[in-house]
């Protein structure tokens, strides 16, 4: 018996002698192995297994949740009974229930086997993309923030009608953070990252290549004038910030009126004809895509922008319910069923009346990467001022800017947007292209 | 009298251990010290293991319902095994005498050793008695005595109605609270054997409000360790008036113009900028990283000489508040920087050990799947001479910060802050709310800036993310006048 099969049959086995009838169960073991190292001499090097399961149970009119990483016989029992318990104080309206889609049939969908790397792997192959990058520039001194990691995630979710999914895969991921010194210049920092189904997958030599062009293209940065600019923000940037207003398409955050939309938005044009966007678990490109939420849907495509209109909302199985549509295949397991996005492509929509090109433009700012999301957006106002590292580019010849931040509203961002470019390129959190901006506030440093 | 005979690898499958299952009480040193001495036999310098249990809750209130409250009970271990400067963190849900075990033969595999053979001798590991912090404090009867899942709703509910009374253009509003109780052991193969018990707890309020196109967005929240009747005795009242207040003022804000600007901090949790911008800065991580451009500068000038800046984990019930440390070491109070000269770091055992800064009872983790790292406790801007009206009069034009949001250092020093309340100060007076206020700056130029300390040092909570996971600690300091700094906004 496997051991979700295992888990099951004991929370089937202690629900029965709690008398409880009705509850599902969402979980995940993870296996993980990292490395990182100093010098060429490993650092630390660490290595966890660990379980959690969230489990929901329903009292009548009322559901109670509880999460344990106990998932021995006796931990579950605990876990169902303290659950019980907490259904006593849930909610009486819009009581959330299984998801209709919890039994759908899920098409097969590529998934990676689990690997195996030994530690001695991981170490000799991080150790000699440490040496490329310090041989790659005398300035580069050290890489105070290095790693690689190999990761086996298997998930599961069962419930009491007789549902149950379970998929697994592996990820394998390394990142590499510069550090320069020279005399009478302020240290700068620059890195890159990469992942894979496998460390044998990972394109390390790019990685160590990117990190080491970003870093001497800021070597000689100058300081810039505050004010206006026509912005050019790179995937990674323009993904990083529509991420953080991510509530302007979550049901969730809609009902809880902590969105900057409302239930009547959809059909609204927030964005200009040029952008398209799309929650897509599945693309291609999203390594360990996951085939079903926590609530068992299965995941799918959801275009959210439609050439500037606002299209869909991403929903769990009761923002579903209480808005009349059907499971997005977004829900998260915690205190309260969350909906969040899975992998988000950007893309251009209508085609673009001017074409724009780094090689011609005079006076744009690239904005490589925002730093502080947690802290600059104000997600609720609509707002961000962000520190970002990048470059003034004036006809293809770059710049770096000194430390500088960028500020604006995530809506009128949208509404600026001047072009975008057809090349898509994968980042960690989804796919996205190039996209120009007209007329944002930059505050140099 | 007989010495009892050296333990043989082989005998080790036919032990029996009978550790409390839910209590780390003296049962456990048995398997621990036979555990911790089968590593040193299998050539590593250094075994630590971390044992925990945590027992969490979390309650929230939307507006008049209830929306959530959610238990979640979690077991574990770690083990971190050195040798020589280089170590390895392996963490394990399994807390049987087999399950430690196959953790620690993983971690030493790791680090290239393997148990020995089965006619090997195992070291004793003589752990000393157990120094139970748990005892003191009535901390056993803490978690019974803390707040039912009954209590926390009806004062949720009861504080979220305050709210709505106190408050203007409410669109949503959210008070909500959690309970954070754990147990931990620590035993190393130094002879530390150690164990306590925690109690953390924290409550507050998240307001928003909306008028036409307006919008403002307030949080308020506090926190206690130690104190488990933390929540019925919650001064919901005082803090809805005043989340109440800064959501109204900030509603008809206008946006800051960006520009170098003389600024006055606020108390309290103004502190984060000293924390983020200096405190990271002055951990041992930072220094093995090189990182921290502090690394070398001990009895050297740092900072303004109005300056002077604690770490510690002593003041009672203060949200970083610790009776020993995540590798079973007591509790210190650690002067940072004295009247603007470095005089310590922050160190854990591995950043002693690589750096030769003393340890200062400062590591740290979130949890025990994590190894522990060097981190603050309660860090804090001493006083000064100045009243707070002394500040204010100083400006001319400039900026009161006086709520902060959250900030990031980035690997070279320069730090960046969100203002979430701020006002514009004209003639030594505060004229009109401004929003959309970043401060940047680099560590090393802002030190030297803060000119004038005022008397009323106030302590916040907060909670702090780094290498070892997210840790609860304090930030404070009294306010401070900053001659110069760059203000980010439209």
């Amino acid at each position: 018996m496997s051991k979700i099969q295992t888990i099951a049959q004991d929370a089937k086995n202690a629900a029965a002698k709690l008398g409880i009838q009705k509850f599902d169960i969402y979980g995940s073991t993870v296996d993980e192995t990292s490395v990182q190292v100093d010098s060429g001499e490993p650092q630390q090097m660490k290595a966890s297994q660990r379980s959690g399961v969230t489990v929901r149970v329903w009292n009548g009119g009322t559901v109670g949740v509880t999460s344990t990483t106990d998932v021995d016989p006796v931990g579950l029992e605990l876990a169902l009974k303290t659950a019980f318990e907490a259904s006593a104080f849930g909610a009486t309206e819009n009581v959330p229930d299984f998801s209709p889609e919890a039994m759908a049939t899920i098409e097969d969908h590529k998934a990676s086997a689990p690997t195996t790397s030994t530690v001695e792997k991981l170490l000799s192959t991080l150790v000699s993309a440490e040496k490329a990058l310090l041989e790659s520039h005398a300035a580069i001194t050290a890489i105070p923030y290095n790693g690689l990691a190999e990761r086996a995630l298997e998930r599961f979710y069962i419930n009491s009608n007789g549902a149950t999914r379970h998929e697994s895969h592996a990820v394998a991921s390394v990142y590499l953070y510069t550090k320069t010194e020279q005399e009478n210049r302020k240290p700068r920092s620059a890195g890159a990252f990469r992942v894979g189904y496998g460390v044998d997958e990972l394109d390390i030599k790019a990685c160590v290549k990117e990190a080491a062009d970003k870093t001497i293209s800021h070597l000689d940065y100058e300081k810039i004038q505050t004010g206006k600019y026509r912005v050019v923000f790179s995937p990674e940037a323009i993904l990083g910030l529509v991420g953080a207003f991510s509530n302007l398409f979550n049901a969730q955050s809609i009902l809880d009126n902590q969105s900057l939309s409302t239930a009547e938005s959809l059909g609204e044009t927030i964005a200009s004809p040029l952008l398209s966007l799309s929650d897509d678990a599945l693309h291609p490109e999203n390594i360990g895509a996951e085939t079903f939420d926590g609530e068992g849907t299965p995941t799918r495509c959801i275009p959210l922008i439609t050439n500037g209109v606002l299209t869909s909302f991403i929903h769990s199985a009761g923002t579903a319910k209480r808005m009349n549509t059907t499971p997005t295949g977004n829900a998260s397991m915690g205190a309260k069923v969350g909906v969040s996005r899975n992998f988000l492509h950007l893309f251009a929509g209508e085609p673009a009346t001017e074409i724009y090109s780094l090689e011609t433009a005079e006076n744009v700012i690239l904005v490589d990467e925002l730093s502080a999301l947690h802290a600059g957006v104000q997600s609720l106002q609509g707002s961000f001022s962000l520190p970002f590292d990048g470059w003034l580019v004036n006809k293809g010849v770059r710049t770096s800017i000194d430390s500088a931040t960028i500020a604006g509203d995530i809506r009128e961002v949208l509404k600026a947007i001047i072009f975008v470019e057809p090349e898509t390129h994968f980042t960690g959190s989804g796919v996205a292209p190039y996209v120009w901006v007209e007329g944002l506030s930059v505050t140099g440093g | 009298m007989l010495a009892t005979p050296l333990l043989i690898t082989r005998e080790i499958p036919n032990l029996t251990y009978s550790a409390t299952p839910r209590c780390f009480d003296e049962s456990w040193e048995a398997p621990l010290s036979t555990l911790l001495g089968l590593g040193r036999a299998a050539g590593a310098d250094f075994i630590e293991f971390f044992l925990e249990r945590v027992n969490y809750i979390s309650c929230m209130a939307e507006d008049d319902v209830i929306s959530s409250i959610a238990p979640k009970l979690s077991t574990g271990a770690g083990v971190r095994v050195f040798l020589g400067k280089a170590d390895c963190y392996v963490s394990t849900n399994d807390l049987s005498f087999n399950g430690l075990k196959a953790a620690l033969e993983k971690a030493l595999g790791i680090m290239g050793l393997t148990f020995p053979s089965a006619m090997s001798f195992v070291p004793e590991i003589n752990l000393e008695i157990l120094r139970d912090y748990a005892t003191k404090r009535s901390k056993a009867s803490w978690l019974d005595n803390s707040s039912s899942m009954q209590e926390m709703s009806d004062v949720l509910l009861a504080a979220n109605d305050t709210l709505l009374k106190k408050a203007a253009h409410v669109r949503s509003r959210k008070a909500a609270y959690f309970r954070d109780w754990q147990e931990m052991m620590v035993a190393a193969s130094d002879g530390t054997f150690a164990r306590d018990i925690r109690l953390t707890q924290s409550v507050g309020y998240s307001l928003l409000c909306e008028e036409g196109s307006n919008r403002s967005n307030i949080n308020k929240r506090v926190g206690s360790t130690s104190d488990p009747a933390f929540l019925r005795t919650w001064d919901y009242a005082f803090d809805a008036e005043e989340v109440s207040e800064s959501a109204g003022k900030m509603l008809y804000a206008d946006y800051v113009e960006s520009g170098d600007y003389p600024i006055v901090m606020a108390n309290q949790f103004g502190g984060v900028i000293f924390h983020e911008a200096c405190g990271h800065l002055l951990e041992t991580t930072q220094i093995e990283r090189k990182t921290t451009p502090f690394m070398d500068k001990k009895g050297q000038k740092i900072a303004h000489e109005n300056l002077t800046a604690w770490d510690e984990g002593l003041t009672k019930d203060a949200f970083g508040t610790i009776d020993m440390d995540d590798e079973g070491m007591p509790a210190q109070r650690t002067l940072l920087i004295e009247n603007g000269i470095l005089k310590n770091f922050i160190s854990d055992r591995a950043g002693s050990m690589r750096t030769g800064h003393p340890r200062t009872g400062s590591g740290r983790r979130q949890g025990y799947t994590h190894a522990a790292a060097s981190r603050m406790r309660n860090t804090y801007i001493a006083p000064g001479k100045f009243t707070t009206d002394e500040l204010f009069a100083s400006i001319d034009k400039g900026i009161y910060c006086k709520k902060m949001g959250g900030g990031s250092v980035g690997a070279t020093g320069e730090f960046n802050f969100a203002v979430d309340e701020a006002y514009l100060i004209e003639n030594g007076k505060l004229t009109k709310p401004l929003k959309g206020a970043t401060l940047i700056g680099e560590a090393v130029d802002v030190m030297q800036k803060i000119s004038m300390s005022s008397q009323d040092l106030g302590l916040a909570a907060g909670f702090c993310g780094s290498v070892s996971g997210s840790v609860y600690v304090t930030v404070g300091q009294p306010h401070l006048k900053v001659d110069s700094i760059t203000v980010g906004g439209r």
